[in-house]
């Protein structure tokens, strides 16, 4: 199989330009002229490459005649590359790309909606994230835009998608939802029970938080990226401060390394716990929302003990780790793990031997293999769908490079895939934080870190517990930051729900939902 | 089922006391609390939680009180799907611009007597989301406020100290 960078240099010859100051150099950047942009994707397509991300910038400040630039990020396997090109500001329009990538379409009309650059040929002209009541020519992410200015509200209407015919009915669901849970619209059309259509609508906890960035200094940003969205706090800090790291060419002390991989293990640990629980209590079996939320509680008292924080916010910064672990405190997460894998045994048993519970999750909410992997699907939900994708195996950072984690992959796509995926990976970390806590090379945690230097940018991937979590910073003209582009899991895999909720019933909407539990927050940015 | 039995039996009641301090305070707000539960909501506090922007760390401390270890339903609070229902507002996160009309319209469908509590640094002033054209900063742009429970996020026992505090 050959290389994505040698399919890009050789279909486009000397028209692809490599980017000198991309780091980390692994993964190669190339900037090819608009002409050839569609040509390209269609090439990564034929490869079997996916589309990871597509994003915008505003080039305006750097250089004499940079306008906006089109970014573009595949992978095939375990292999990334970026492909880019620039637009002038007078003529902001781009090939679409979603007649060939799925995936593309929300990133497009993203793109349109926030930085006014014009994706031609998209079938979809509708705003997203935008509401109907934004201001026409109000683009946050250009650099013209002020961003301390309050919006004004203008009218408008957003254009639902429309099932019609005898006996169809439509059910507006949110934005705020029945439980503690984040803000969204969903819009069904239903005949009877039966769906016929989904459409979701988010947006609205759009904080501004890709355009906050650019105000913050380096080491704040690591803090609002801890806070994009909470449940995912260390994977989500870990990225930025990754991609931040292959900038300025540093690289952490090891014993720093393998203290963030056992964040990030306890953190998979405690929100597949909290998930498992919520699941079977969307089917009204609360018994097991019940049992699992004291395990999950048990991790986050022992994060809480050990490293100060719950959730565990704060706790990863540019240049190492702001926690150490002590021989007691190995001791003690030892003895809770062990405790916690006895406990969840004899409930997965009851999970699995009940059969009004099998009844709802087996055989409903079905993604297909096809499907996920045309949309781009990635994390647990991937592996549920029959597709092998895990950041630590792929493109692995010591610890997981000699620590090697087991994958799960099932293939019906189901509720239930998605929860025994899960299962098996509470287990997995089990033994992951083992070796790890058994391994830990000694030394410091925290060492210190210079800034990038300008007009540079830094890309950096991370397997959170949702799954793949992409950052791509980018420094301006005076070592500031320029743009950070984030691609929660949620941003590709929201798409997935309103396909696997196809010809299912309205009431097992929840529990499908909840078996993907996507961020609302780290979606809407 | 007899599993599920015999877990349960092993499980045994997890909640706990709460932290010096808080249980303390319980102790001596609990006899007034329990009149002004009583008095004004009928021996029951329910409660309408609104995500307004947050980043969901806060949504998850506020499950967190419902679970067996802080069991906040002994103290006859409980959360509600219906703001019709609902004597309390719990309200996460800056305001985002977005979600500006639909928190109104939650608070104005509470019947009175009706407090709002905003939850989390954001709530109080935005946070590290600060004021832009998409965050309105705290909740208190949008709604009068009762209290604030700061934290970033507050932890379940300071979320149940902070709801004491304000029905006291």
């Amino acid at each position: 199989m050959e290389s994505l960078e040698k399919i890009i240099t050789g279909v486009l010859g000397p028209d692809a330009l490599k980017d000198v100051c991309h780091y980390p150099a692994t993964v190669p950047s190339f900037h090819i002229p608009r002409e050839r942009f569609l040509e390209a994707a269609k090439e990564m397509k034929k490869s079997g490459a996916r589309l990871v991300a597509e994003w915008a910038t505003d080039e305006t400040g750097m250089g004499p005649i940079r306008g906006f630039g089109i970014y573009t990020c595949y992978a095939l396997d375990s292999e990334y590359i970026i492909v880019s090109c620039r637009i002038p500001i007078d003529d902001p329009t781009f090939p679409s790309l979603t007649g060939i990538f799925a995936a593309a379409s929300r990133f497009e009309r993203q793109m349109r909606s926030l930085m006014g650059v014009i994706p031609a040929g998209h079938p979809d002209t509708r705003p997203w994230i935008k509401h109907e009541d934004w201001p026409e020519d109000a683009y946050p992410l250009r650099k013209g835009f002020d961003p301390s200015v309050p919006m004004q509200r203008v009218k408008g209407e957003y254009q639902w998608i429309r099932a019609e015919g005898e006996g169809v009915y439509e059910i507006a669901v949110g934005p705020v939802h029945a439980g503690i849970i984040e803000p969204g619209h969903f819009r069904f059309q239903a005949v009877g029970e039966d769906i016929l259509h989904l459409e979701e609508r988010l947006g609205y906890v759009h904080k501004g938080i890709e355009k906050r960035f650019e105000s913050l200094t380096w080491l704040d940003g690591a803090r609002l990226a801890g806070r994009v969205s909470g449940d995912t706090t260390v994977a989500h800090t870990l990225a930025y401060c990754m991609a931040l790291e292959a900038m300025s060419g540093f690289v952490p002390q090891e014993r720093a390394l393998w203290i963030r991989a056992l964040l990030l293990e306890m953190e998979r640990i405690a929100n597949h716990l909290g998930d498992i629980g919520a699941i079977c209590n969307d089917v009204a079996f609360s018994f097991l929302l019940y049992q699992f939320s004291i395990l999950r509680e048990t991790v986050l008292k022992t994060n809480d003990k050990l490293f100060g924080h719950r959730l565990m916010m704060d706790k990863i910064l540019p240049g190492g780790a702001a926690v150490d672990i002590t021989a007691e405190g190995k001791e003690e997460i030892l003895r809770e793990i062990d405790c916690i894998r006895k406990e969840l045994e004899r409930l997965v048993i009851i999970y699995d031997e009940n059969s009004s519970l099998e009844d709802r999750v087996r055989d409903a909410g079905i993604l297909l293999t096809d499907d996920a992997r045309e949309l781009g699907v990635v994390g647990f939900a991937a592996r549920a769908s029959g597709i092998g994708l895990d950041c630590r195996i792929q493109t692995p950072f010591p610890p997981y490079d000699r620590i090697i984690p087991r994958m799960t992959v099932l293939r019906s796509g189901d509720i239930h895939a998605r929860v025994w995926v899960r299962i098996e990976e509470i287990r997995e970390s089990f033994r992951i934080i083992g070796e790890i806590l058994e391994g830990i090379p000694e030394g410091i945690t925290n060492g210190r870190f210079d800034p990038p230097s300008k007009e540079c940018s830094g890309f950096a991937v991370v397997e959170g517990w949702r799954g793949e979590i992409v950052y791509w910073l980018q420094s301006g003209p005076k070592g500031e930051i320029n743009r950070c582009m984030v691609r929660d899991p949620s941003s590709v895999n929201w798409l997935a729900l309103e396909l696997a909720i196809h010809g299912n019933i309205v009431p097992d909407f929840p529990v499908c939902n909840k078996s993907f539990n996507q961020s609302y927050s780290g979606n809407d940015l | 089922m007899l599993k599920i039995l015999h877990q349960i039996f092993r499980t045994g009641i997890v909640t706990e006391p709460l932290p010096t301090g808080v249980e303390e305070e319980i102790q001596v707000v609990g006899q007034e609390l329990e009149e002004a539960i009583r008095r004004c909501f009928h021996r029951s506090l329910t409660i309408r939680a609104v995500d307004a922007g947050s980043c969901n760390a806060c949504e998850l401390e506020l499950q967190a009180m419902n679970n067996p270890v802080y069991n906040c339903e002994r103290f006859g609070i409980h959360f509600t799907a219906s703001p019709r229902f609902a004597d309390m507002l719990l309200v996460t996160g800056p305001a985002t611009r977005n979600m500006e009309i639909a928190l109104k319209r939650t608070y104005n469908a509470m019947p009175p007597p009706k407090f709002v509590v905003a939850v989390g640094d954001c709530g109080y002033d935005g946070g590290i989301f600060g004021e832009g054209y998409a965050s309105l900063g705290g909740i208190g742009k949008v709604l009068r406020v009762d209290a604030y429970i700061k934290g970033c996020p507050p932890k379940p026992a300071d979320l149940l100290r902070g709801i004491l505090r304000v029905i006291r």
